[in-house]
């Protein structure tokens, strides 16, 4: 086959340009200082939170005897009333939280990329509808939608997958309009109507030339959706739709310690400051990236 | 603009049937009614049965969609499970303690944000610009509930401080409060100080940035341009050149945005305790009162598009492009 023929012999000049591909957009990553730190950030706070079983002595649901005590060089974040340690708790809700974030950006990537691609490709009436569809989607009251789905699953355990896939199913959008929006840029350009001119199939088309050019912006909105999936799993939990025992959540976690901002402030605004970083990061970094990748395009937020 | 209107209107009726068909499945797969009393041992099958036939569950999805919306156009929604009462009862009342919340704090967002938006574009890089930009970015990341409970906490210690209530932190109205019209005014606005306050910050945070882009757009185009070469006074070039334009994006997004407000309310309310939709659809949830779920969802749907249909409506008004097309 002349694809194959073609493929052989441009594989060795594309690993070459991918790979120096990749490190301009390190290179300009860096140069975005908020982002370089918020980075180093967020990969500290995950690596404290996965691997806290390993380090810190107590577990999120052991009963230390430490009754409501304030924050101190063995309760890092101080116990709550039954004498569970604050730490430990914030360190598996923050595992969680991360694994729902990246779960559900996962799955929105794909379903979103798949609609964008569908609608941008065959165009017309397919394309009209698919896009009216997704303007339904994202009129709708999200958190009321989301709360009616996830009741379904109050109160199971282990109930995180479904919690995530539910997040899932609502959103895909922006990753859908994005796609399809590159798409219907890219499809006019020369090297596609070349590989057109050439023969390449439409499947070919679309993974080989279309999707890798558009993948940049795909990527820099999945880091947004990781960080509205963790802002909603956090708000599913707090109102008690989201993540049940054994798993924790940081919303839930807020949720209980609410009752005692007042007297016993560590319960509540130590697992509340620490999901305001995780988010503020996530956000930066997203910011860095969209900077790093695409340096032309035009920005809403700066 | 009145044919303009009639199509909108027009188009919103499919959009609405659409919404209400996603509504009924939706509640339909959240969950059975009665896989409570199924679960009992001491309920016979022939209870279940006509419990089942009651709530119209043996016939086929599409049939009871259908049973559902023909009454539901007629003004009945069914009747609550948790309050026996009128699901259309129950939901005017919570609708417009609810109401009151989201109106205010969009009304107040809007104008707030747009304010910031200009005066940052037209400052660019001023000492306003960049701390309003910081400011937007630490909201724009800050949970709902999270913002909600640190103002919460915050009114009561300044309520501790002096000894009296200042910030009032639980309910929308005090109950029983035996006062005139003008004091009744007062108390539910004192009770909305703090929730709209949590809805106004995290909306402006958004909003602001739009503003901010799209008037520095507009600032760059050829017709600002031409506005100041003929001798406009500043005023008049960015408020009927620059503005009116630089609001369309704007509009669109406070459109889009409006749902996210509702989700917004449901957690003030839970925070706040307020009685009202917030509350009413989590007590439904829990309490398996169906009708009112779907009641709820319908409601809000109606909601949406009515802002929506107004949101078309104030871009027709703002480009006359849109309306002549």
């Amino acid at each position: 086959m002349l694809d194959d023929a073609i493929d052989t012999e441009l594989a060795e000049f594309e690993t070459e340009r991918a790979r120096s591909h990749t490190r301009v957009v390190a290179a300009r990553f860096l140069r975005h200082r908020v982002a370089t730190v918020a980075l180093i950030v967020l990969v500290l706070m995950a690596l404290a939170s996965f691997f806290a079983p390993k380090y810190y002595s107590f577990d999120p649901n052991e009963r230390t005897g430490a009754l409501s005590e304030g924050p101190s060089s063995t309760h890092w974040f101080g116990t709550d009333n039954l004498g569970k340690d604050t730490y430990a708790q914030v360190a598996r809700g923050t595992t969680k939280s991360m694994q729902i974030g990246l779960l559900v950006a996962i799955v929105a990537t794909m379903l979103g990329v798949a609609v964008g691609a569908i609608a941008g490709l065959y165009g017309g009436w397919i394309d009209a509808l698919l896009m009216r569809i997704t303007d339904l989607f994202l009129v709708i009251p999200l958190l009321a939608v989301l709360i009616v789905l996830a009741n379904r699953y109050r109160g199971d355990s282990g109930n995180w997958k479904e919690i995530a896939f539910v997040i899932a199913m609502f959103a895909w959008m922006y990753q859908a309009r994005i796609t399809r929006s590159e798409l219907l840029a890219l499809r006019e350009r020369e090297f596609v109507k070349a590989a057109r001119a050439l023969g390449a199939s439409d499947r070919r088309i679309v993974f080989r030339h279309l999707l890798p050019n558009a993948a940049g912006a795909i990527i820099v909105n999945a880091t947004l959706v990781v960080a509205t999936a963790i802002l909603i799993e956090g708000t599913l939990s707090f109102l008690g739709f989201g993540v049940t025992p054994p798993d924790i959540s940081l919303g839930s976690l807020i949720d209980e310690g609410a009752e005692a901002a007042r007297t016993r402030w560590w319960l509540f605004y130590l697992p509340g400051l620490w999901l305001v970083t995780i988010l503020l990061c996530v956000n930066f970094v997203g910011d860095g990236l969209h900077d790093a990748i695409d340096p032309s395009q035009d920005r809403v937020r700066e | 603009m009145f044919s303009y209107i009639l199509r909108r209107l027009a188009m919103s009726i499919p959009t609405l049937v659409v919404a209400s068909f996603f509504v009924f499945v939706l509640v339909a797969a959240s969950g059975d009614p009665l896989a409570e009393l199924r679960a009992n041992p001491g309920i016979s099958d022939a209870t279940i049965n006509a419990r089942e036939q009651e709530l119209n569950l043996d016939e086929p999805l599409l049939s009871q969609y259908r049973v559902w919306a023909t009454n539901a156009v007629q003004g009945d929604l069914g009747e609550s499970v948790q309050f026996n009462e009128p699901v259309s009862e129950v939901l005017a009342r919570r609708l417009g303690v609810t109401f009151r919340l989201v109106f205010l704090a969009t009304i107040i967002g809007v104008v707030v944000a747009v304010f910031i938006g200009v005066v940052a574009a037209v400052k660019q890089y001023s000492l306003f610009d960049h701390g309003s930009t910081f400011l937007a970015f630490v909201f724009f990341s800050m949970p709902v509930f999270w913002l909600a409970a640190v103002l919460k906490d915050a009114g009561i210690r300044m309520n501790d401080r002096f000894g009296q209530t200042i910030f009032y932190t639980v309910g929308e109205r005090t109950p029983n409060l035996d006062a005139g019209f003008i004091g009744q005014l007062t108390d539910r606005a004192g009770h909305l100080l703090l929730p709209s306050l949590t809805l106004i910050l995290i909306s402006v945070a958004g909003w602001s940035r739009y503003q901010r882009a799209s008037m520095r757009d507009v600032l760059h185009t050829d017709y600002v341009r031409t506005a100041r070469a003929k001798g406009l006074s500043e005023s008049q070039v960015l408020g009927r050149h620059a503005l009116r334009n630089a609001l369309v994006p704007v509009v669109t997004v406070v459109a889009l945005d409006f749902g996210a407000i509702l989700g917004g309310a449901i957690v003030t309310e839970r925070v706040f305790a307020w009685k009202g939709m917030g509350t009413l659809l989590i007590e439904s949830l829990q309490n398996q009162d169906t009708p009112m779920v779907q009641g709820w969802l319908l409601a809000s749907a109606v909601i949406v598009i009515m802002f929506n249909f107004a949101a078309d409506i104030f871009y027709g008004y703002l480009d006359p492009r849109i309306r002549r097309a």
